[in-house]
């Protein structure tokens, strides 16, 4: 088989076991699961083929597997679509597949498959005491075709598609986020999720169409390996003068991005996207879906930066990238630091981290916001799956003791490391591959090398942001671990925890092995004592993805020591800090930080803020504006003003015109002839007699009319 | 077969009518007998339609399957009829949605058999529009397609059926007195009401017209003129363009749920192909001229039709003002078309119409598809009013899938049909009308916020205990109504090209 038409075929199975779900295997649990982890394996294996042949072909970048049909007949020309593997895609195909893949066996575990059914449970609202997720089939549906649109997106070599995949999983991500739509809560969540990143997506649309018309192809290759495109792209002023179409373009994009990717001022949808069922808080909000953001600015760098030169100042679209991908590092990663849920912190830390990709996008550091992509995809959604698995813990803890806690809250666990071994580990290694713990973890790696680059470069704001923010990420990072399996437990819930199975356990160790692993392969050459050892695999590999290799920057002791400074520093005060919090205690942060924490906990109220200025005046604009005024009062008005004035017009016709004058004249006829015959009725007697006088009268009368008056 | 082939046509057009006539032939006792008469009658006209489908050659120049009788000899009027690209997604689109809205008629109980009767003739009145190629046979189906309509709301719609049954006709009828003058106008003055013979002459008429032997001649130019505002209005109120849209909101919300199917499915579209066959052709200058007024009102539509679509509470009214807002992404193209006209933009007018007369098909199945839905939920629970409704997914969750399928075929998903034709209309839209294309994203983000106000309003939440123990769900024939509409809304999103390549090579002669 040709590789191009396996590429073709690696999303459809999950497609498959999506409607073969729907269509009817729902009324079997297990083989709704089967179908839908057997059609993951199948796309895993293709992408692991795949991935395999990628990074064994000879200049994967200049000669990717690339396949099109004509798609779309637009006047002469036609749209083509197609799959496209280079080495961006295939690195980014390997940690879909695998964190999918996990994730996929993760849900059975989670939804307790092989409990009873729960008489209590209903559809709509999370199993109540342990019993299998009465919707539990159409969760595997759901997963499977938001598995189809996070490959089809990947593998995609155009915009379009791309766009396609992107909607297609914010599709599932409602539907997910809404899994318990019983919830008020998540009802809303569903909602504010899918229209908070439509905001971004009606932008990117418009962006698309911009691309397309501009360049008539949103073709990866034909755009961003095309010199003289882009130069064109680059030279033209858009529709707003101050930018060039490529600046404008870039920036429609990106828009796109801030909303899927959840960065300031459109992250409001993300922490409330964890009203959802854990795997799917795994998979689409840290792993997949809000990576596809970032996938897509790394994807379009060569047109977000066209007119740029690696050193020279930043054109005013990474201008304004790095700064809102810094500023939301920063920004979130305060706001993590006083929340209390479990899984809220890592939604938080997900922004934050999303935000540190996006600002290297930002400064031009091509490889680098790559590079923490694939990491971070590993590490984060361990750390989700992880966190799972605690609140799964916890809520067998609370239904074994009755205790009334919210199995969610740090402060209610404590001492979970001795219960929950396995889980504990795995998350100790997430957390610390977050926090960028030197040398052993992945993720130290990757963010060492987006605030080396930024200092490389003299981008000073972002590289201080940048270290900032990863200060506090150690410290949440730590007060996490410290709060939730350190020290003794809070509660008796907690106490009562237990292990997951281990449908729920083995993806914890496999994706904690990559956690760990993934970055040794991106180790930069001039890295005292181990640098060199393994060579730089990564940068060389994924530099194919541009028209031309970026450069390695020089090796330099200051953002390695902050780096390290940071990281250590961070998890010594986090642990510092949170080691002996007491059952019942608040945490030791709200005196010292007073307000500050308050304003902390509600984000800054962002939401209030939104509800009062956006929402509800958008809604006043719907309801009382558009329909009220405007089409009941003044358009409706003035057909029925039209309507009551025609019957004006028309009574006064009749009243003033048709009876008196038109009527009145027919009448007068009418009325005349008719009394005139009623006068002469008195004549018709029927009586012949009187009928003959008469008649000798008339007679007599006109005889001597002839007679005597004719001349 | 050589008669099927030189008849097609005709056949398609008066076999709903034949239909009708079996129909009165049924005893009006036998409910169940006149029902399915009426159904099988009327697929009959959609397998002709199919054949007719593939029959079709695309890259053929002209009009196909074209028909010619003698018809008003005196005035030059003849029973003319054709079909070409943009055509025959409408006829499919109107012959597959009769059968359909019958079918779902079935809850429908006083006077079955006059109403089957209505139904089948009004699809005859669609087709002849839609076929015509004679302007004075145009306005005759143009008119038979309204007057069923009026008696379908007048006597089987809701509460307020008086009043919008007679806005419904008065506002049409206005815009119908228009044409009629627009025509008679055209008529004297070409000497023919051919279409064909109008085009080709049309710019070389000189002759001025006088009226009736009084003193009055009007110049050609001022013939053309007032012609061109009559079919503007009359083509604007059926489309409809804003602000004469609230006509709809209000014959949509009260006529029978096969009612509205079939007014968002097929009447809307009458207005939009009259831009396209009439006015865009004759009237290339002033079309081009007033292109940027008719874009800022398909703008308009687009975005206050979706506000006031989020407004409602009213179920069904929040789907009939989404056809204000799709609608208007039909204008937007053909507005853009109409200036993109002999500029070096031609290219983006054609992918802006190739949108449009995608769109008018894709509004058709995803505008039918939701009404038919609200209907099923109406029928059910007795109310539309969206804060009585709610937390109804546990109880029905087939009609739960469906309705979230036919939703997202509505809001444009990607994968789904309607997501190719407003993408089109964007792509064409934008180098032609930037401002206003950037302006009706505006549109699409609200469209966002009242579909999923819908969802939310009827599924969602909280278990409504009101309706435990009811029947909810979606009964068997109602989802064979539904699969047909599913399967295409599907089959576009994923592979346009086999309907776009007939619509595109029509396009491309007419606009290229």
């Amino acid at each position: 088989m040709q590789i191009e038409t396996l590429i073709w075929l690696i999303p459809l199975p999950p497609l498959l076991a999506f409607f073969m779900i729907v269509l009817g295997a729902y009324r079997s649990n297990r083989i709704s699961h089967s179908i839908a982890i057997g059609s993951m394996l199948l796309s895993w294996g293709g992408a692991m083929f795949v991935f395999w042949r990628a990074i064994t072909a000879d200049d994967l970048g200049q000669h990717p597997f690339n396949s099109t049909i004509s798609w779309l007949p637009t006047g002469e020309t036609a749209f083509n679509l197609g799959v496209l593997i280079d080495p961006l895609s295939a690195i980014t195909l390997f940690f879909v597949a695998w964190t999918c893949l996990a994730i996929f066996i993760y849900s059975v575990g989670y939804h307790n498959f092989g409990k009873p059914r729960d008489e209590r449970d209903r559809a709509g609202l999370p199993p109540q005491a342990g019993g299998i997720e009465p919707m539990y089939a159409r969760f595997f549906a759901f997963i499977s075709l938001f598995a189809f649109g996070m490959l089809t997106l990947v593998l995609s070599d155009n915009l379009l598609l791309l766009f396609i995949g992107w909607e297609i999983m914010g599709l599932c991500s409602y539907l997910l986020i809404g899994f318990w739509y019983g919830k008020p809560s998540a009802r809303d969540a569903m909602v504010k999720a899918f229209m908070t990143t439509r905001v971004g997506d009606v932008f990117m649309l418009l962006g698309l169409a911009y691309l397309y018309s501009a360049t008539g192809t949103l073709s990866y290759r034909e755009i961003l390996f095309n010199e003289p495109t882009l130069e064109m792209l680059a030279s033209t002023a858009s529709v707003i003068p101050a930018l060039s179409t490529a600046g404008l373009v870039g920036l429609l994009l990106f828009i796109g991005t801030v909303g899927k990717s959840a960065q300031w001022p459109l992250h409001v949808w993300l922490p409330d996207a964890m009203e959802g069922p854990t795997p799917v808080s795994a998979m689409i909000h840290a792993a997949t879906m809000v990576s596809a953001g970032v996938y897509l600015i790394v994807r379009t760098f060569p047109l977000l930066t066209a007119g740029w030169h690696a050193g020279g100042a930043l054109t005013p679209t990474m201008t304004v990238i790095a700064f809102i991908g810094a500023f939301t590092a920063l920004f979130a990663a305060t706001i993590a630091v006083a929340q209390n849920d479990v899984k809220r912190v890592l939604a938080y830390s997900t922004i934050s981290q999303l935000g540190y990709m996006v600002a290297a996008v930002g400064i031009g550091a091509f490889v680098a916001a790559a590079f923490h992509l694939v990491t971070h995809a590993f590490f984060k959604a361990l750390l989700f799956l992880g966190s799972g698995s605690v609140i799964h813990g916890m809520e067998h803890g609370v239904h074994d003791t009755h205790e009334h806690v919210d199995p969610q809250d740090m402060f209610n666990m404590g001492g979970l490391r001795k219960k929950m071994p396995v889980t504990f580990w795995t998350f100790l290694i997430g957390g610390f591959a977050l926090s960028g713990f030197p040398i052993l973890t992945a993720g130290f790696w990757s963010k060492d090398e987006i605030l080396a680059d930024a200092f490389a470069h003299h981008q000073w704001a972002v590289f201080i942001t940048l270290a900032v923010a990863a200060l506090l990420t150690a410290f949440y990072t730590m007060r996490q671990i410290t709060l939730t399996f350190l020290g003794e437990h809070r509660t008796k819930a907690a106490a009562h925890a237990h292990e997951s199975v281990w449908t729920m356990t083995l993806p914890l160790v496999i994706l904690s092995v990559f956690a760990l692993g993934i970055g040794w392969l991106g180790i930069p050459e001039g890295f005292p004592a181990i640098g060199g050892l393994i060579p730089n695999w990564f940068h060389d590999f994924i530099g194919g993805s541009l028209p031309e290799h970026p450069e390695t920057i020089a090796f330099n002791a200051v953002p390695l020591l902050v780096s390290i400074g940071v990281a250590l520093g961070g998890l010594l005060l986090g642990w510092l800090t949170y080691r002996r919090v007491p059952a019942g205690g608040e945490d030791p942060l709200k005196k010292p930080l007073g307000p500050v924490f308050k304003v902390l906990q509600n984000k800054y109220y962002f939401d209030e803020f939104y509800a009062a200025f956006i929402v509800r005046p958008a809604y006043w604009l719907a309801e009382t504006f558009t329909y009220r005024w405007i089409d009941r009062g003044v358009i409706d008005g003035f057909l029925h003003w039209t309507g009551r004035t025609s019957l004006k017009i028309g009574s006064f016709l009749r009243n003033a015109i048709d009876i008196p004058i038109v009527n009145g004249a027919g009448d007068l006829v009418g009325e005349g002839v008719k009394k005139a015959g009623h006068r002469f009725r008195v004549i018709q007697t029927g009586r012949v007699q009187e009928y003959l006088i008469i008649g000798i009268v008339f007679t007599g009368i006109i005889i001597s009319y002839l007679l005597v008056f004719r001349p | 077969m050589a008669f099927l082939q030189e008849h097609i046509l005709s056949l398609i057009l008066f076999s709903p009518v034949a239909g009708a006539l079996l129909v009165f032939l049924v005893p009006g006792d036998r409910v169940r007998s006149i029902r399915w008469v009426a159904f099988l009658a009327s697929l009959v006209p959609l397998g002709l339609s199919l054949w007719l489908w593939f029959a079709f050659d695309p890259g053929m120049q002209g009009y196909q399957f074209v028909e010619q009788a003698i018809w008003y000899e005196a005035i030059n009027s003849s029973y003319h009829l054709g079909v070409d690209g943009i055509s025959v997604p409408m006829v499919l689109l109107t012959t597959l949605l009769t059968p359909l809205a019958i079918l779902i008629s079935w809850s429908v109980e006083q006077n079955v058999r006059t109403y089957m009767m209505l139904f089948l003739m009004l699809a005859t009145g669609m087709l002849g529009v839609f076929m015509s190629l004679d302007l004075l046979l145009f306005f005759v189906f143009w008119e038979v397609g309204l007057i069923p309509m009026y008696f379908l709301i007048n006597q089987w719609g809701s509460e307020n059926r008086e009043y919008a049954s007679f806005k419904f006709l008065i506002y049409t009828m206005a815009g119908s007195l228009g044409l009629l003058l627009a025509i008679q106008l055209i008529g004297v003055a070409a000497g023919t009401f051919d279409l064909i013979t109008i085009t080709q002459q049309w710019s070389t008429l000189s002759q001025p017209l006088t009226m009736l032997g009084l003193p009055i001649t009007l110049s050609i130019a001022t013939v053309k003129k007032i012609a061109f505002w009559a079919f503007v209005v009359a083509f604007a109120i059926k489309v409809p363009v804003w602000p004469f849209h609230t006509w709809l909101p209000d014959a949509h919300t009260e006529a029978p749920t096969a009612g509205s199917m079939i007014l968002a499915g097929v009447l809307l579209k009458l207005g939009a192909y009259g831009f396209l066959r009439l006015i865009l052709p004759l009237y290339p200058v002033e079309a081009k001229f007033y292109a940027g007024v008719l874009a800022l009102l398909a703008t308009l539509a687009i975005v206050l039709g979706a506000f006031a679509a989020w407004g409602q509470d009213d179920f069904k009214r929040l789907v009939a003002y989404s056809s204000v807002n799709h609608m208007g992404f039909v204008v937007l193209g053909i507005a853009a078309a109409a200036f993109a006209q002999a500029t070096p933009l031609v290219a983006d007018g054609v992918i802006a119409v190739n949108g449009a007369v995608l769109q008018m098909f894709n509004h058709g199945l995803s505008a039918a598809g939701m009404f038919l839905l609200v209907g099923v939920v109406y029928d059910r629970a007795h109310t539309r009013d969206l804060n009585k409704l709610g937390g109804l997914f546990p109880l029905a969750p087939m009609y739960g899938g469906i309705l979230i399928f036919t939703a997202m075929a509505s809001l444009g998903l990607p994968g789904l049909n309607g997501f190719v034709s407003e993408f089109l209309v964007v792509r064409g839209a934008w180098p032609v009308f930037s401002f206003y294309t950037a302006l009706s994203m505006l549109g699409l983000l609200i469209t966002g916020a009242y579909i999923l106000k819908g969802i939310a309003k009827v599924l969602h939440g909280p278990l409504n205990e009101e309706w435990v123990g009811h029947e909810m769900e979606i009964n068997r024939r109602e989802i064979l109504a539904m699969a047909p509409l599913m399967v295409l809304m599907l089959f576009i999103g994923v592979w346009p090209k086999w309907i776009l390549s007939v619509i595109n090579e029509t396009v491309l002669r007419l606009f290229g």
